[in-house]
């Protein structure tokens, strides 16, 4: 390995992720109720197909994300995974946790500053712990929860029983409806749950983060400007990061990466001591995929709300971080084949650090889990990524043809990343990649991240950004 | 064999993008009337 003579590192002080189970909002998930309009039955169907609590902990995948199991363990187990549980799962993991629907619905209501949400008073009763200190008119009556519901507002269950109901914050624009504004609080109360999570594993004073990045997906705005944005600092005020500034860096999938690359950036150059980098959870993808999960038998695998929470500051001696010198991004003119990707965001990078494909111990791809995936037909996601970089190694004489599934198989791992579109792209990873690079299991990991821009129709390109994550030895 | 037939092009953010495979039918004679990449996870 040849290395450039002046890296530049910023540290990684932790991650934590978090999993919120909701299966009873699947049915709020874009597709589930587009489908569930047009063929009311299908509401029966997917309720009977729902996941408990406890069977979303023994999840093998949930558990390699909270931190509790290696991606090399759940290669070993058998599958599927959902039939498959592990006995004893904890619901804390060493760099995760997951949240019941009951928690998260308390996260929702904390995280309300304008009486969008409420719930029924006698159940919030049964549920004190969490429901400690209501904000004024949170709590109502059973028969005034039923006049919500009548009124428009989305009905919020527990057990099949209505317990609560979400209103509208404008009675005639559409980005302030009831809909949008779940997924935008959603997204707001996952996320601070993450960054708050965050700082207590890390012993850390939320007043002392400078900056909040939120890479979060959702369009926060009314009519006037839709997607205006700055989420980031409603998470931190949520947080209770008082002293932190704040703002929002998104492109899809690859905005994690982004996001903290331009953390890292603001560090480097001396505005900021610390970052965070955050996002919530994403409502519209629960049950992306419940038709083929139906069709197939399977529980509803997408029952889940991800959100994680990085911190960036000044790297110290032996510590990961990232190899800012290393950031590569996708040029507008650097062509969105598959090869063309992974020059730019594999090689790319590598190249900057004299570096090549087989001096990399790890990659961090796009790490859907594919027994999500590969009933719907969408294929393993995270495989078809490794082929191509073992593909482009060949290409470039670094190994033989016949060696590209040992690239696989050595550098790789399987998904077990929840499909919640930015989350799974590559930052699912960075906590086991914290733990190996710290216990000298790999060197270094190189982090890839994509993203679809054509979605939005503005353009045909994608995006993507990638670095190195090494330890600091200098 | 297939000069001159219209054809849908749909490709795969992980896979090959629209444009690319319109593109290439293109340049074999095909005319697509319609072409778009999409994303499935």
């Amino acid at each position: 390995m040849q290395e450039t003579s002046n890296p530049v590192r910023i540290g990684i002080e932790g991650v934590f992720y978090s999993l919120e189970h909701v299966p009873e909002l699947v049915r709020f998930g874009s597709k589930p109720a587009r489908e569930i309009a047009a063929n009311s039955n299908l509401d029966e169907r997917l309720t009977g197909r729902l996941r408990s609590f406890s069977a979303a902990v023994a999840y093998a995948p949930h558990q390699v994300f909270i931190g509790n199991l290696s991606p090399e363990e759940l290669r070993e187990r058998k599958q599927p995974w959902y039939e498959y549980l592990i006995d004893g799962a904890a619901a804390k993991g060493r760099f995760g946790d997951l949240v019941g629907q009951e928690s998260f619905y308390a996260l929702l209501a904390q995280a309300d500053q304008f009486k969008l949400v409420s719930f029924d008073e006698a159940w919030a009763a049964y549920q004190s712990n969490l429901f400690a200190s209501p904000k004024p008119g949170q709590l109502k009556s059973a028969g005034e929860i039923v006049g919500l519901h009548q009124k428009g507002a989305l009905p919020l269950r527990s057990g099949g029983k209505l317990v609560g109901g979400f209103e509208e914050g404008h009675v005639e624009d559409v980005n302030l409806s009831a809909e949008i504004l779940l997924e935008n609080l959603a997204a707001k109360a996952t996320a601070a749950h993450a960054l708050k999570s965050l700082c207590a594993s890390l012993s850390v004073d939320p007043g002392e983060i400078d900056h909040v990045i939120s890479c979060s997906e959702e369009a926060i705005g009314d009519r006037y400007n839709r997607g205006g944005g700055n989420l980031a600092k409603a998470i931190a005020e949520q947080a209770g990061c008082v002293n932190a500034a704040g703002g929002d860096v998104k492109s899809f999938c690859a905005g994690p990466m982004v996001a903290m690359v331009h953390g890292a950036s603001l560090i480097q150059s001396g505005v900021c001591r610390n970052v965070a980098v955050v996002a919530g959870g994403s409502l519209a993808k629960l049950g992306m995929k419940f038709q083929s999960h139906l069709e197939k038998g399977m529980p509803i695998l997408e029952d889940v709300l991800a959100s994680f929470a990085v911190l960036l500051s000044a790297a110290r001696k032996g510590q990961p971080c990232i190899r800012l010198d290393s950031a590569a991004f996708h040029r507008v003119g650097a062509g969105a084949s598959p090869q063309g990707m992974a020059e730019a965001l594999a090689e790319a990078p590598l190249k900057k650090l004299g570096l090549k494909l087989t001096d990399v111990d790890c990659y961090a791809v796009e790490l859907h889990n594919p027994e999500i995936t590969l009933p719907s037909g969408s294929g393993d996601v995270p495989r078809a990524n490794y082929r191509t970089l073992a593909a482009l190694a060949v290409m470039r004489g670094q190994i033989k043809k016949e060696q590209m599934e040992e690239f696989v198989g050595e550098r790789g791992m399987i998904g077990y990343a929840p499909t919640q579109g930015h989350i799974p792209s590559a930052v699912s990873y960075l906590g086991h990649a914290l733990d190996a690079l710290r216990d000298g299991r790999i060197r270094n990991a190189l982090f890839i991240s994509k993203g679809s821009l054509f979605l939005g129709r503005m353009t045909q390109l994608s995006d993507g950004c990638s670095f190195l994550v090494e330890r600091n030895e200098s | 064999m297939l000069k001159g037939k219209k054809v849908i092009a749909i490709g795969e953010r992980d896979g090959v993008p629209g444009p690319v495979i319109a593109e290439c039918l293109e340049g074999g004679g095909l005319e697509v009337v319609f072409q778009v990449t999409e994303c499935f996870v």
